[in-house]
């Protein structure tokens, strides 16, 4: 392969900075799916240790149950559930679409594009939903 | 042919596909759970503490702790490998990751068979 000349070739791989992925370039929506993807199994990670603590108290005994109850109640604990809610069901449609895509389903732009749309708007309504519910 | 410079102890397929298998076991568990939380069961702590003294529901959740901490450990590795280049810190993550996780399972095991 011919060697691009001095002044036309490009400093390869060009890190771009979080400043300039947000509001200087336009992502496809796919790698919004993407990032948030991983954003959202992190979080999920990090609330593990919140959610174990739930399950343990709300098992342990009848007290448990109900302080764990009403504990739920507090707006704010809701809200925490209702962002946790939202990684959850972001980070389960995403991987249905890569899920789908590792079987060679939906790889083509037209279709990836739909698909990525799908994803945000699926989770985010099904998060509306739970936030109807929990209120 | 992709000429691969052979570094750590595997390729990474295993985890790939590992990911993969634990995700399907896991979304299914989720629908199941969610549908019967909503549709099935009022819930108050007879029903909730019957409902986890089945043996079929603790080894179903049992299969979902590990099938959490597997795909956690798995995309959990990928971040550290992606943004945490030295290798002490990346080490030092990693091993913390793995203990916090094998906790995890321990207590949920706890949980479960109390």
């Amino acid at each position: 392969m011919a060697q691009a000349p001095a002044s036309t070739a490009k400093p390869r791989p060009k890190y771009l900075s979080l400043r300039a992925l947000i509001f200087e370039i336009r992502m496809p929506l796919s790698a919004w799916v993407s990032i948030l993807h991983r954003a959202s199994g992190i979080l999920l990670f990090a609330a593990m240790v919140w959610l174990l603590y739930l399950l343990d108290r709300s098992l342990s005994s009848e007290a448990g149950f109900d302080a764990i109850r009403a504990y739920l109640g507090f707006r704010s604990v809701k809200l925490a559930l209702l962002v946790l809610a939202w990684a959850f069901l972001h980070h389960f449609c995403a991987g249905i679409r890569y899920l789908l895509l590792d079987l060679h389903k939906g790889v083509d732009l037209k279709a990836s594009r739909v698909s990525s749309f799908v994803v945000l708007a699926v989770s985010l309504l099904l998060t509306v939903l739970v936030g109807v519910r929990i209120w | 042919m992709v000429k691969r410079i052979v570094v750590g102890a595997h390729y990474g397929s295993r985890d790939w596909l590992v990911q993969r298998v634990t995700a399907v076991i896991m979304a299914v568990y989720a629908v199941v759970a969610v549908y019967v939380l909503n549709f099935g069961l009022p819930v108050n702590y007879p029903v909730w503490r019957d409902l986890f003294a089945q043996g079929w529901m603790r080894v179903a959740t049992l299969l979902f702790a590990l099938s959490l901490a597997w795909h956690a450990w798995v995309g959990m590795r990928d971040v550290v490998m992606d943004y945490v280049k030295p290798d002490g810190p990346r080490l030092t993550l990693q091993v913390l990751i793995l203990l916090a996780l094998a906790c995890y399972v321990g207590w949920a095991i706890q949980i479960l068979w109390r």
